[in-house]
Formats: structure tokens, sequence, C-alpha cells
């Protein structure tokens, strides 16, 4: 025997309660990272070096309302902007959907290349989506889901617009962070709707990341006193103020997470002290024969690591196994197209699964050293 | 053991224990040496102090005076760390109610105190064989407590108490939770330990019988040495 095997056998002596006490431990902690993760996906936009020079241009009152489309020419003409497109929102209904599936934006099918250039496509796709006025290009996870192909006519009825439009499907993109959207041309929306020279937003290139302060001060400037002022900003600022409309979700997923390893706490420690007080006999005769307190305190405290370790093999590992070879986007519906569990984020399930191990284990460490050998033969007989 | 040939020499001895607001007197002033390989039984009615004196003397518990010299040192000056370091080295403990740890097997349970040493695991193995053999189990090495009789696991607790080859083994009531055949073979066993491999054992019981095996007895009352 050896002392590992000994504190071993000592965690596992009543196994239903480990088994429970690990499930307990590894709910919590996959809850936790699913947490984790959940809330560095929605405030982190696509680390890509095309989002890095990206600017989305809106109203300065609300996203909701809309630019004139004159300010395109104003805004191509500011030195560092590469390529500008309107970005307008159609909130179409697809087939007998009751609300929007997927999105869809009107813009200039010449700048998609540019503005958007991860969105990988054929040259087939590109030519026919800038020469066809009725053309539509789809993202790969839409058209899986909706077993669309290209030369696939849908129509889309527009929950902004008073019209029904019908599409032709010309390519289907991937390679993006978000491959559910779906693009179709500007000019064809304004002839349609019947309201032209109006737009969404206007998303654009910036040259480099160091002409960026420069142009987004620019934009913002030359549309100050208009009867559209606009609001230029980053990728990822819009994104993050976007998120910021739902409520403080990262207060949000930090209160519940707390909560989690608060309860979490409650349990491993209400489970050592339940363990540790059924061996209190045990424990003084092991005094007894010669063991001190540091070593007790280091069963003890090492027999609360196997519990809060295992339990975190099997929360973490298991989140990390469900959400690298699962398919994430079926499971949520499409909301997170990607749930990626960083090493970061299993380091902080870990190491909250240590502190757990340190914490549960003092209490009941503490009772142990206070614990005089003949009290503890007392409780024998 | 020291000169005089005295493994334990006690001299003044007084516990006193505060119960609430009243001071019970445990042991009272008492003053007694104890031979080498002596097996001295101590008996008295319960609260006459007896355990409470086994418990001194093995190191687990502490006088309010006096002095109690085990081998030559005062035990009560020792620290808690050199306490437990020399209980491991010193002393062998066999209780009434065998308190073997229920998920290690028999073998497992008396090397328990060698982990504590530097021994090998070679030298560890072939202690703990040797007092099991001591104690006529040796082919009950694989077997867990619950599978063994209680006569058996009184004498896999003496085998832990021996491994050590401490000087001195002190048994509190071994055999109130045996059966009259098996309480005979664990007296037997502690018999031959001062008798044949010169150990030094002091026995707390009830019993008379249990106490006729013992080579010198001492009654308690009231926390005093009655003779």
């Amino acid at each position: 025997m050896t002392i590992p095997s000994f504190i071993l056998k000592n965690a596992l002596r009543n196994k239903r309660r480990a088994t429970l006490s690990v499930l307990s431990v590894a709910v919590s902690l996959f809850l936790l990272v699913t947490l984790l993760v959940a809330l560095r996906e929605l405030t982190l936009p696509a680390e890509d070096a095309g989002a890095e020079l990206r600017v989305a241009v809106r109203n300065k009152i609300s996203i909701a309302n809309l630019l004139p489309a004159r300010q395109r020419a104003t805004i191509a003409r500011i030195p560092g902007v590469a390529a500008v497109t309107p970005f307008t929102w159609f909130g179409g209904k697809y087939k007998n959907e009751e609300s929007m599936t997927f999105a869809q934006f009107a813009m200039d099918p010449k700048e998609l290349r540019t503005v958007f250039g991860e969105a990988k496509m054929s040259e087939e796709s590109y030519t026919a989506f800038e020469a066809e006025r009725t053309a539509c290009v789809i993202g790969k996870m839409s058209a899986e889901k909706f077993k669309l192909q290209v030369g696939d006519k849908i129509a889309l009825e527009s929950t902004v617009y008073p019209v029904t439009m019908e599409f032709k499907i010309v390519g289907i993109y991937s390679g993006t962070p978000d491959d559910r959207n779906m693009l179709f041309r500007q000019d064809y929306l304004d002839e349609a709707s019947g309201i032209p020279g109006q737009v969404g937003m206007w998303w654009l290139k910036v040259k480099s990341a160091e002409e960026m302060p420069r142009v987004l001060e620019a934009i913002n400037q030359a549309f100050e006193n208009t009867s559209a002022e606009v609001r230029a900003e980053t990728e990822r600022a819009f994104q993050l103020g976007f998120i910021s409309m739902w409520g403080n979700i990262k207060l949000l997923v930090t209160l519940i997470s707390s909560a989690v390893v608060f309860t979490l706490l409650l349990v491993t420690a209400s489970t050592m002290s339940m363990a540790i007080r059924e061996r209190f006999r045990e424990l003084a005769i092991l005094k007894a024969i010669g063991f001190r307190r540091r070593e007790l305190f280091a069963f003890i405290l090492a027999e609360s690591f196997v519990l809060a370790a295992t339990g975190a093999l099997v929360g973490v590992g298991g989140a990390w196994a469900l959400f690298t070879y699962g398919n994430i986007s079926t499971l949520t519906n499409g909301l997170f197209p990607m749930f990626e569990v960083t090493p970061k984020i299993i380091g902080i399930g870990c190491l909250v699964a240590a502190m757990l191990g340190i914490v549960a284990s003092i209490m009941p460490s503490l009772a142990v050293a206070r614990m005089s050998v003949v009290e503890g033969l007392k409780s024998l007989d | 053991m020291t000169a005089n040939g005295n493994i334990v020499t006690i001299r003044n001895l007084t516990k006193l224990y505060a119960q609430g607001e009243i001071q019970v007197t445990a042991l009272d002033n008492i003053s007694l040496t104890i031979a080498a390989r002596e097996f001295l039984t101590l008996m008295g009615p319960s609260g006459s102090g007896k355990s409470t004196l086994l418990h001194i003397i093995a190191g687990i518990d502490r006088p309010t005076s006096g002095e109690c010299q085990v081998q030559g040192i005062d035990v009560a000056q020792l620290n808690e760390s050199q306490l437990a370091d020399w209980r491991n080295q010193n002393v062998g403990f066999v209780f009434q109610t065998f308190n073997l740890i229920p998920v290690l097997t028999a073998f497992e349970n008396v090397e328990l105190p060698l982990l504590l040493t530097r021994l090998g695991r070679a030298e560890r193995r072939k202690q703990v064989e040797l007092a099991l053999d001591l104690v006529g189990l040796a082919d009950r090495a694989k077997h867990l407590p619950r599978q063994l009789s209680g006569g058996q696991e009184q004498r896999v607790a003496i085998a832990r108490a021996l491994v050590t080859d401490p000087a001195l083994v002190v048994a509190d009531e071994p055999t109130g939770n045996l059966d009259s055949h098996s309480a005979q073979d664990v007296l037997k066993v502690l018999q031959a330990l001062s008798t044949d491999a010169g150990k030094t054992v002091i026995m707390v019981t009830h019993d008379p019988k249990a106490a006729a095996f013992g080579s010198r007895s001492i009654h308690l009352e009231k926390g005093e040495l009655t003779n």
C-alpha cells in the first residue's frame, strides 16, 4: 500500500456518495464552462483581419432609423476608406415560418469581396451576384438547414417593407464567423419596395488599422448637424453595443456563474464534512499511531482534490468534448455558430475545481486538527 | 528502559477535568513504576481513572501535574509533533472496538503505521507478514475486516500495534467486545508478547479472568491506587 492508494481507497469507500459528489461537481463545472463560453461567444467578434478593418456606420439616434443613400459618396471620399456598401435589414420570413429564421441584408454586390472578403464562394457566384438583379447569396448553414441549392428560387415576405420579394440563389458562401445570413442587391430592394434613397447602415473597409481612428472621426464629423447624423464604430464596438441592447449580459452571466460556484462549494464542503465526520474515530486512531495533524490535513485535502479533480475531468472534459465535436449550431438552433472551449476557459474550470478542493477541505481539517485523540476515542465507546 | 529496569515511572500524577463549572479529579497524585517486559493489568470500576492513566502513559493525553516518564522521556514535555513521532516508534495501541480501517485489508491495516517510517516496500512487507504470523493470521492477510471474526479483527489490531516493534503495548479493554473463546485467544497473544517477545503490556480490564493473564494487577478507585 502507498499513501496515494490509501487516499484513493478512502475517497471511494462510499461509492454512491462519491459518484453523486463527482456528478454534482461535474454538472456544475459543465454549466460554468458553458456560461463562460456563451459569454465569450456573445461578446467577442471574430478576430480575423477583415473584422479588424471593418466599420459599421449607423444612424446616431437608433439602429432602426434609416440613413440617406446620398451619404455614400461622402463616405467614399474620406481618405483611408477602401470600400463602402449599404447594408439594409430586410426582415423577411421564409415560407410559412412564424418569424424570421435567418437574417437578410441588401448590399452592393460589387463590394462583397472587399468589405466581407472572408466569405468564400466560387468565382461564378460572385459574377452572377453582380450581374443578376434578383440574385442572392446565402450562408452555408442556412442553405443546409433549409436544403437550398444554387439555382433555387425563394420568396421572402418582409416584416419591414410592405413587399414580398423573389430571389434566385446564385451562390452559397462559407468562412465567415456567421454563415447564416442572406445577402441580396440594394438596387433590387429599392425597386421592389418603391422607397429608394434610404439604407439601413453603411459597412465599410478601411485601408489600414492606423487609419481607423481618423476615418471614424471623419465620418462622424461629416454628417454632424445634418438630418441624419451617424455613429461610426469598429465592428467589435458595434457588436458589443448590439449585445448590450439585450441587457447587461456580462453581469447576468457573472452572477449565474458565481451562484454555480457557490452552490458547488456548499455541495463539496458538505460532502467532505460528512465523509470526515463519519471517520472521526479512524482519524483519532491514525493520530494515536503517529500520524501528525499536517499528514491528516494532507489526506483530507488530497481526498477532496480527488473528488473535485474527477468532477473537473468529467465536467470540463465533457464540455470540451461536446462543444468541440458536437454540432452546436444545430443544438442551439443556429444561435451559436461557434462554441469554442478555449484553453483559458478550461483553465478557469480547473482552477475553480482546485479552489473547491482546497476550500472544501478546510473545515473538516480544522475539526480534525482540534480533535484530541482521547476525544476521538471516546466516540468509539 | 531506564537503568533500574523500569520502563514507566510515574510520580505524583494528577489529572483534573472540567465538567462545566465542576472540576473532576480523574487521577489523584498517583505514583507508580512499571518494569520492562511486565504484563500489567489496570482494574477498577468505571470512572476510576484507569483509562486516563493508560492514555497518559501512551502519550495521547496530558497530565494536569506530575511526571510520567516512559523509557526515560517525560512524555508530557513533548510537543504534538514530537509526541506523534514518539507514539509511532514506542507505543502500540489495541482498543476495545478493534478500529481497523474497513476499506483496507488485514495486511494493509497492519502496514499503516509503517507508512510513517522510511522502510521500503519489501521491508514493510516482511514486517507485516511477521506481525500477522505472530498473531496467527498470516492466511487472512488479504481479508477485509468485515470478512473476519471479532477475535480475528482484534488479533489484526494487535499485529498493527506490534508492527513497528514498540517497547510498550497498551490495550484498553481489548476483550470487551469478544466472546470468551476469542477473548482467551487474544489474551494469550498479549501474554506471549510480554513473555516471549519482551514487550511491556499494559491492559485495562474489568474482568478478573482477563486480569489473571497479567503478571501484575493494580486497582484504581476514584483516581487513586488501592493496592
